[in-house]
């Protein structure tokens, strides 16, 4: 089942086009990420997929309810959690007030909130700490606040617009070991980030967005799709009828750098051998094989530009 | 709408209210002056010669400072109440919640319009004591009750209450800092000192025909307020316009 089916989403604001089409659909379960710069509508789109802001065109359903029917408003914001980019805790109240404020919003019981309150804060080793005020917090204690104040009604789907954005390295780590834990648990996650790193860590597809939807994949189907297979063959010296023997079996393309040769192949499993034979055979001293992954970054790079 | 929801929504400013308690203080001043200190100011005046003539009059302008104190004591907490979500970026994922804006918007209304009808109704209650206890001597018979205070109390106060906290509420769409949003907030008190300055000056009487005539006109612009406070607290236009 999808959770999240989206067809021609866009959202202007007068004349600016915010998000133009989008057209994605994420399954239960599933860690999407939507990767894009800055300015590239990923927030607006969470916040039209959170009933925060209308949409301008397309249709959406989360969970099977219509994004577009004013009474599937409440039931969609019951059954998601959102940890906005601004994590906006109530910096007089201790953790423990703001997680019950929320729970008392998300209609919890007084045993929900209190299971569940003690629950996430001795998780994330806020326990002690419960009492102090907000703004007693370091940043990555107050976001960890924050998913635990997304999860305080055990929502089934989660929203994280960039959670790791200005963390420490060590915060950020934690943070992400929280929602890949969370995604053991089964739950649905939609990830807005610019880290590509934490994307390819954490998500199982990417979409990368820039206004409109420029690819949707795995993130190593996004780079086949980009650059198809490269294998670079390093040889002792490459010489003419080496390199004669390689165009020979018609690669996608070919360069030489130094004494590597890179080759772009369509099925490296069954190519590769022929073209480590054909080398052999004409002379060539084969030193290492090995397959050429540009990276996220790259790839990324290259869709949006 | 369900009340209980806009209760939570109160309830946390309430405990954010008891948290910094300078919001609440300053509120406060006001209310103290007027009825702990005016009550002593005409025992005062009444121990003077030929004041006892003017005693009614004069009590009866005091008795219209508790309108301006209900324009008064709603600012800060209204203020507070809605650009202290903006400073502290909290209106997205409390929007975000399972709850509608005519929720949030009466939950934020309540919390700024229940401290200050009570702490009227408070500081009247010390007001109408103090001062039957100083004048009865003088006057010989109990200036409170009377109507013209009744209507005041119960008709004008609320009406104004709510006015004041309207307009911050549209105040405070437009500010991004606490202190601001007040100064502008405080502006709503002045058509009712000009009110108060008119009838010291003779221009206006205060009489019960008067005063219902104003607590008519206020409640047609409780009405307008309140059109464009529901079409100012939609939660896209605050996400989106509320900067």
């Amino acid at each position: 089942m999808n959770m999240i089916e989206v067809q021609g989403l866009t959202k202007k604001f007068g004349d600016f086009t915010a998000v133009d089409g989008l057209t994605f659909q994420v399954a239960e379960g599933e860690v999407f990420g939507l990767l894009g710069p800055n300015g590239a509508g990923k927030t607006t789109t969470v916040r039209m997929l959170c009933c925060l802001i209308s949409r301008t065109a397309g249709d959406a359903h989360i969970a099977g309810y219509d994004l577009a029917n004013p009474a599937d408003s409440l039931k969609i914001r019951k059954l998601i959690g959102l940890v906005p980019d601004n994590i906006g805790l109530y910096e007089e109240l201790s953790a423990y007030e703001n997680l019950d404020y929320y729970g008392k919003l998300y209609e919890c019981t007084p045993d929900e909130r209190k299971t569940r309150i003690e629950y996430f804060l001795k998780m994330m080793e806020l326990w002690e700490k419960r009492d102090l005020p907000i703004s007693d917090f370091s940043k990555g204690m107050k976001q960890k606040v924050g998913i635990a104040r997304a999860l305080i009604h055990d929502p089934r789907l989660l929203f994280f617009d960039e959670p790791t954005a200005n963390l420490d390295p060590e915060s950020a780590r934690s943070i992400r070991e929280f929602i890949l834990q969370l995604k053991k648990e089964g739950k649905t996650i939609f990830f807005n980030t610019h880290n590509l790193d934490e994307a390819q860590r954490v998500c199982d597809r990417i979409g990368i967005l820039k206004t409109r939807l420029l690819a949707v994949n795995t993130p190593q189907q996004l780079e086949k799709n980009v650059w198809g297979s490269r294998t670079v063959i390093q040889v002792e010296e490459v010489s003419e009828p080496v390199l004669e023997a390689v165009r020979r079996l018609d690669p996608v393309s070919l360069s030489v750098e130094e004494n590597k040769i890179n080759i772009g192949i369509n099925d490296p499993t069954r190519q590769n051998p022929d073209f480590v034979q054909a080398i052999v055979a004409a002379g060539g001293r084969i030193q290492y094989v090995t397959q050429l992954n540009p990276g996220l970054e790259e790839t990324y790079l290259k869709i949006i530009q | 709408m369900r009340l209980s929801k806009a209760w939570t929504v109160a309830s946390k400013d309430f405990k954010t209210f008891t948290k910094k308690k300078g919001i609440l203080y300053s509120s406060l001043y006001f209310e103290l002056v007027v009825s702990i200190g005016l009550p002593f100011l005409v025992l005062y005046i009444s121990g003077k010669p030929n004041a006892v003539a003017a005693l009614p009059q004069l009590l009866n302008a005091f008795s219209f400072l508790f309108v301006i104190g209900a324009a008064l004591l709603p600012v800060s907490i209204a203020s507070y109440s809605l650009v202290g979500e903006k400073v502290q970026k909290s209106l997205e994922p409390l929007l975000a919640t399972p709850t509608t804006d005519e929720e949030i918007l009466a939950g934020k209304s309540i919390a700024a319009f229940l401290p200050a009808i009570c702490s009227s109704f408070i500081g009247a209650l010390v007001f109408t004591i103090l001062i039957d206890l100083f004048t009865y001597s003088p006057l010989k018979y109990l200036y409170f009750p009377n109507w013209d205070f009744a209507i005041i109390l119960f008709l004008l106060a609320p009406l104004v209450c709510i006015l004041a906290v309207g307009f911050n509420v549209l105040v405070s769409s437009r500010v991004n800092d606490v202190r601001t949003a007040q100064q502008i907030g405080y502006l709503i008190i002045l058509p009712f000192g000009a009110v108060y300055f008119l009838t010291e000056l003779k221009v206006l009487t205060q009489t019960t025909n008067n005063l219902l005539i104003m607590a008519a006109v206020v409640a047609v612009i409780d009405g307008i307020v309140f059109y464009l406070v529901r079409a100012t607290f939609q939660r896209e236009e605050i996400l989106t316009k509320w900067k």
